[in-house]
């Protein structure tokens, strides 16, 4: 059977989808995260030259990347709707725009108690750690300026201009570590394959996946408030169980 | 005791209060921040609906 997609991009019908999804994906990932920290702490062995401080891993690597891919998303989001002036878009910009500058908070706060035992530094000037940083303010900016203009389509149109214009800066953070000759040290999993024990990447691999089903069901839970606040003077709005009761 | 000498004879404890519960008050602060903002926004569209039936 197949399913039209285009259907759920409307507020109307996107707005009940996602309330559908939410405990779906709230449950597996609290069942995910379970899963992958038992294993990243009491399967994977202790690494040989990092001791017990490698265990960071865990969570600053998952935190990193959602960070960067969120912010594409968020971006991608935001210049449909510039384009195509749909609503949901930049509905789906404005909720990531949060979560996305949290998982870049934990990026860089994770990544400063990791080298703190490792490089003596909470923190160096280096292109990795600058351009991450760079991208908390750029989440920041998105969310200030959005926040700025009272017209919610001018705001969602301005925002979206920064989000694609800051976009350039994920390319920059992920290939900054071979443009570079940074202390951060290069990609540990590639595409040719990895040095890293089996169980590492097992619980690397499982808190990736909690952090991406976390990521999917909060950005979903604030999406359906941000259409209750944009749809509140539609007839469709009101007659919602939740809002009638 | 210095954090430098602590961390090093305690590092499970360094790694689990630094970092992950770090990361767990951040995500709950994020999921509070989202159900408050949810019943605010549900209260709000109560008020505008109870108001325009007034009107």
């Amino acid at each position: 059977m197949a399913i039209n997609w285009f259907k759920y991009s409307a507020p109307t019908t996107f707005y009940g989808l996602a309330g559908k999804l939410i405990p779906w994906f709230a449950i597996f990932a609290a069942i995910l995260f379970a899963i992958g920290l038992y294993i990243g702490f009491f399967v994977a062995p202790v690494d040989a030259q990092q001791g017990e401080f490698y265990r960071i891993i865990f969570i600053h690597v998952p935190a990193s990347i959602l960070s960067m891919f969120l912010y594409m998303i968020m971006a991608g989001y935001a210049a449909l709707g510039l384009i195509f002036n749909t609503r949901l878009s930049a509905m789906m910009a404005s909720a990531i725009a949060p979560t996305g500058a949290l998982f870049a908070l934990i990026s860089l706060w994770t990544g400063a108690l990791w080298g703190k035992p490792m490089w003596g530094a909470w923190w160096m000037w280096d292109a990795r750690m600058t351009s991450e940083l760079i991208l908390l303010f750029l989440y920041l900016g998105f969310i200030a300026l959005h926040a700025s203009i009272d017209d919610p389509r001018r705001a969602d149109r301005a925002a979206a201009l920064l989000a694609i214009v800051g976009s350039v800066n994920v390319p920059i953070i992920y290939f900054s570590v071979k443009w570079w000759n940074t202390l951060h040290q290069g990609a540990t999993i590639k595409f040719g394959g990895t040095s890293m024990h089996v169980a590492m990447q097992q619980s690397l691999f499982i808190m990736m996946l909690a952090c991406w089903l976390y990521a999917i069901a909060v950005v979903l839970a604030r999406v359906r408030s941000i259409i209750l606040e944009r749809e509140r003077n539609t007839t469709w709005i009101n007659d919602l169980q939740e809002v009638r009761s | 005791m210095s954090l430098d000498i602590w961390m090093r004879e305690n590092p499970l404890t360094y790694v689990w209060i630094g970092s992950y519960a770090v990361a767990l008050i951040i995500f709950v602060v994020e999921i509070a921040m989202v159900i408050h903002k949810r019943k605010i926004t549900l209260q709000q569209v109560r008020l505008m609906r109870d108001a325009g039936v007034e009107g």
